[in-house]
């Protein structure tokens, strides 16, 4: 390589943009020619200078807003945009707090209404005992117990006989809960005696066991195959249970 | 055009807006006009975002740069010192090699005034490489020109700052 075919190259060579084959051509002639050495060092010198010299501007801080601004004046749509998803944002965000609130007082409602029914079925079942009116049909046969509601309620309730297994059936009973008729089946364990209300709901769901006590009574609530269950007696919660059991099978 | 489309220039532009405005200040050489020209350029990139393929953004902005610049330049009909390209000027020992020292230790007003003095063309070469750190590709990309075209901006570029330095070099230590 000549030095005037070398001087040539030296910047691409400085620069790293030389291949292989002429990077080496480069490096031969260069260590060996005083001239297009002290070229290159120059090159070098000069790159650092200029690299080091702290020559870099930096953009000024409101060039940044300026430019938003620009846009945003040049293309009205994003600003309208920017606008509609603005109050898209708070439209969302209010109806957020307006489901919630909703919601919330949903629930709250809910278990007020819980709470009432609750309270009328303790009621109905102290009264089932005071009054003496435990029963309207006596009898321990379910086959006599089911057909007696027949014509009094527009569903059939499940009368079934549990004196095998120490629950006797001892008849049924027309009540009134949820503003409607209801089926009380009365079943008696040793001296005690258990009020089943059962009334069809809308939920065909099956909902776990809720287990309540109230004023010394307790109460196991359950829903299934739509219809909704709730056992109430001053019977001890272990016993209930097992009747609940039973009654669920 | 939309908010979501504003957000994505933002995180593909802006980060690029400090190469941008070193760019438009070597070539305007004022703060002001750089600013200008920068917010021009972003304006035009907002208006081409859609199209743009999403190869280097970097490139792609600074090559909107440096026309809007260009047009910049032609709306306030100030015409470029325009250079022709050729060959590399003659190499001879008219062109006293400076000292390393001197470079090395170059004023920074020294080399702020010598990038100054160069023509555009081998100005915008100077500041990709030795600031961007461009390869010759990228920077004959954003110039529209073919790569040996770079290559010879560069070196007669770098011996212009050379004799620039060694002359004021000169005048100082006489």
């Amino acid at each position: 390589m000549t030095c005037n075919e070398t001087k040539n190259l030296l910047n691409a060579y400085v620069d790293g943009e030389l291949d292989s084959a002429g990077s080496i051509g480069v490096e031969a002639h260069v260590q060996a020619c005083p001239s297009c050495l002290a070229d290159v060092e120059n090159l070098h010198a000069l790159a650092s200078s200029i690299q080091n010299g702290m020559l870099r501007y930096e953009a000024p801080r409101q060039l940044k807003r300026n430019v938003h601004a620009a846009i945003r004046t040049a293309n009205p749509e994003t600003r309208s945009t920017s606008w509609n998803w603005r109050w898209a944002a708070a439209f969302a965000t209010a109806l957020v707090i307006l489901l919630v609130v909703w919601g919330l007082n949903r629930q709250q409602a809910n278990s007020s209404e819980e709470a009432l029914l609750v309270n009328d079925i303790v009621s109905s079942h102290v009264r089932s005992m005071m009054a003496n009116h435990i029963t309207d049909v006596a009898s321990s046969d379910s086959h006599t117990v089911k057909p007696w509601f027949g014509g009094k309620l527009d569903y059939s309730p499940p009368a079934k006989d549990l004196t095998a297994q120490g629950f006797r059936l001892i008849g049924g009973r027309l009540d009134y809960l949820e503003n409607r008729p209801v089926a009380a089946l009365v079943y008696q364990r040793s001296q005690h005696f258990i009020n089943l209300f059962v009334w069809p709901s809308g939920d065909t769901r099956i909902k776990p066991e809720d287990q309540l006590a109230r004023q010394g009574y307790n109460i196991i609530h359950w829903t299934k195959s739509g219809m909704t269950y709730w056992l109430v007696s001053e019977l001890n919660l272990a016993e209930l249970n097992e009747c609940a059991r039973l009654l669920q099978e | 055009m939309d908010q979501n489309e504003l957000t994505a220039f933002d995180a593909a532009v802006l980060p690029h807006l400090n190469a941008a405005y070193n760019l438009a200040r070597w070539l305007t050489r004022d703060d002001q006009d750089a600013q200008d020209v920068v917010q021009e350029a972003c304006l035009r990139a907002f208006k081409y975002w859609k199209s743009f393929s999403g190869r280097d953004c970097r490139s792609w902005l600074l090559a909107i740069v440096r026309n809007t610049y260009y047009s910049w330049l032609r709306q306030r009909s100030v015409q470029p010192a325009l250079t022709e390209d050729g060959e590399i000027d003659e190499v001879d020992d008219a062109v006293p090699n400076p000292e390393n020292v001197l470079l090395q230790n170059a004023d920074r007003q020294l080399l702020k005034a010598a990038l100054e003095d160069l023509p555009a063309e081998f100005r915008e070469a100077i500041v990709l490489r030795e600031m961007e750190g461009l390869s010759y590709k990228e920077i004959a990309d954003i110039a529209s020109v073919p790569i040996g075209t770079i290559m010879s901006r560069l070196a007669r570029a770098r011996k212009r700052l050379q004799i620039y330095l060694t002359n004021a070099g000169v005048r100082k230590s006489s």
